[in-house]
């Protein structure tokens, strides 16, 4: 009678017992949760060395009212060395606000076409093509602001120097618009189809459908959108660098060069002596790029999730 | 001209659809065949019949919401008051002014109450400016249409993806009036509906009809039985049986439709 029982073949029973694969995936776990908090631990170790490196300037030389307000950034002055960054933040304010003008409208437009109107084949490629332009190396950029815009923007308007906001806006435009143009693009994809379908069934034309339906819908994407573009104009070093003309500057028109924060650091820093307060004032515009670069990517971040403010 | 006498004096089409000959495919596969209709004038009919028989598919093709998918070939002609709306003269914005539809899910857009039942509205009438008042008066008159007013007339701001999923459903079909269709196509209108909406809907569209010519997909059989005068029964593509909805459900003359409303298939 026993014998068909197939309960009675074994009664004990090894909940306890591991094998390697046990260990293997322990092991995994590990390092995946090690690589997964590396991004914290640098982004922790970075505003750290930098806080360090400008601290001992934010402690003896650092005047509040000197480093916001002064257009004056002369710190090889023997006598009396400067450390004013108003001028500064206004060469990368006017590049950063003259690249958004030029990138918002090509942006948005490509990204309009590609998600609403091209199908199949074009639209895949154009979105290769996107991402393709999004990896141009900005030093690249920084060539055809001096060579090819340098030129043609003395010839166009008959000035001496083609260097200058101008230039560097239009370049920092071209360089924000693919990276705009895809978030923007898959802002536009997350608009539910029952949307457009509503909206067409109500009588309305397909550029009805887009302007007060789909974008309506897609604004806070859109919003995080021009907001990383933003981002990666204040931070964008090598193409502001050659094609800004780099005098520091206020400027009053298009065609006056500037100088932007990044490539002050970029071009200093190699010529400063370890430690010195010219070192230290770098690495304190260094802290300030850090904490508005990281408030503008996390406003754009949060914005893009559909948290909003308020 | 009062109402009566204009209606007395031009008169009114029997059928407000009619499709001869209507054949479709998506791609390669043929959804219809041949389908031969009448839609009477003014009253509710119901489509019905299992999943991939083509209800929707004519449904679809009907405000020409099909084209969307870029892939449809049709054959035959759809008439709607005695206009083929696939004639090459046709403006699609006419027809969809002319035949409004509702969707298997509800999908107010997401602006707010007013501005979905004004949707509509606004798009048809580019031209005058209407002033403030006779867009609320517009508003006004929608919802109450759909029994909806008292529960949101203190809320007219507030979104049309907020309310619940009846509430939702019954503003779909509210956008729809102000733009004066003379056909209503409703795709599953309350499949997303509990019992309780379903009966909701259910009552609002039977309060529409006469005014409006009602042509409604359904899945489920007793829905089609209760809240409609004539129905369809589709199969395979094909239309198989046309008749009062009583007679079809009591004395059906075709086999399949016998089978199919007894259950035993679908």
């Amino acid at each position: 009678m026993s014998a068909i029982n197939p309960l009675n073949r074994s009664m004990t029973t090894d909940f306890d017992s591991r094998n390697m694969d046990w260990y293997i995936d322990k092991f995994v776990q590990f390092i995946v949760f090690v690589a997964g908090i590396s991004a914290i631990i640098f982004i922790i170790g970075i505003f750290i060395f930098i806080t360090m490196e400008g601290f001992g300037f934010l402690l003896e030389d650092f005047s509040f009212r000197e480093f916001f307000l002064s257009p004056f950034w002369e710190p090889s002055d023997e006598d009396a060395p400067e450390y004013g960054i108003l001028a500064l933040v206004a060469g990368t304010a006017s590049v950063t606000g003259l690249a958004m003008v030029v990138a918002i409208p090509f942006s948005l437009g490509a990204a309009i076409f590609i998600g609403e109107f091209a199908s199949g084949k074009l639209r895949e490629y154009l979105k290769v093509l996107v991402e393709l332009l999004a990896a141009i190396p900005s030093v690249v950029w920084g060539f055809i602001g001096l060579s090819i815009m340098n030129p043609l923007i003395i010839d166009l308007f008959d000035v001496p120097v083609g260097l200058n906001v101008l230039n560097a806006g239009i370049i920092l435009g071209l360089m924000a618009a693919p990276i705009m143009t895809s978030i923007a693009e898959d802002a536009l994809k997350a608009v539910p189809d029952r949307y457009r379908e509503a909206a067409e069934a109500l009588g309305a034309t397909r550029w009805q459908v887009i302007f007060k339906t789909v974008l309506p819908a897609a604004k806070n994407g859109l919003l995080g959108a021009v907001l990383l573009g933003v981002g990666r104009g204040f931070g964008e070093t090598m193409a502001v660098l050659m094609a800004t003309g780099h005098a520091v500057n206020i400027p009053g028109s298009l065609f006056d060069p500037v100088r932007a924060l990044t490539a002050t650091i970029a071009a200093e820093l190699g010529e400063t002596a370890v430690g010195s307060p010219h070192y230290q004032a770098l690495f304190t515009i260094g802290i300030f790029l850090f904490i508005i670069t990281f408030i503008i990517n996390l406003t754009a971040d949060l914005i893009v999730r559909g948290i909003r403010k308020g | 001209m009062n109402a009566t006498a204009k209606a007395i004096s031009e008169p009114v089409a029997e059928f407000a659809i009619r499709t001869s000959k209507l054949n479709l495919w998506y791609g390669t596969f043929q959804a219809l065949f041949d389908v031969d209709l009448n839609i009477c004038n003014g009253m509710i009919t119901s489509l019905i019949g299992p999943s991939g028989c083509g209800k929707s598919t004519l449904l679809r093709s009907v405000n020409r919401i099909n084209e969307r998918l870029g892939y449809v070939r049709i054959e035959g002609n759809i008439e709607v008051m005695d206009k083929n709306i696939y004639d090459p003269d046709v403006e699609l914005v006419q027809v969809r002014k002319q035949i409004g539809m509702v969707f298997q899910r509800p999908n107010p857009l997401p602006i707010s109450i007013r501005d979905n039942i004004l949707f509509g509205h606004r798009i048809h009438n580019k031209g005058d400016k209407s002033s403030k008042s006779d867009q609320n008066e517009i508003v006004e008159s929608a919802l109450k249409q759909v029994l909806l007013l008292d529960k949101v007339k203190d809320r007219l701001n507030q979104r049309g993806t907020e309310l619940s999923l009846e509430e939702q459903q019954k503003l779909c079909i509210a956008r729809l009036l102000p733009v004066k269709p003379s056909v209503l196509l409703m795709d599953e209108p309350c499949s997303a509906l509990d019992p309780k909406g379903t009966a909701a809907v259910e009552e609002l569209i039977w309060e529409l009809r006469g005014e409006y010519t009602i042509l409604i997909v359904t899945h489920n059989m007793a829905q089609a039985r209760r809240a409609s005068e004539e129905c369809i029964f589709m199969l395979m593509g094909k239309v198989v049986e046309h008749q009062a909805t009583e007679d079809l459900f009591v004395t059906p003359e075709q086999k399949e439709t016998a089978d199919y409303i007894e259950g035993r298939y679908g």
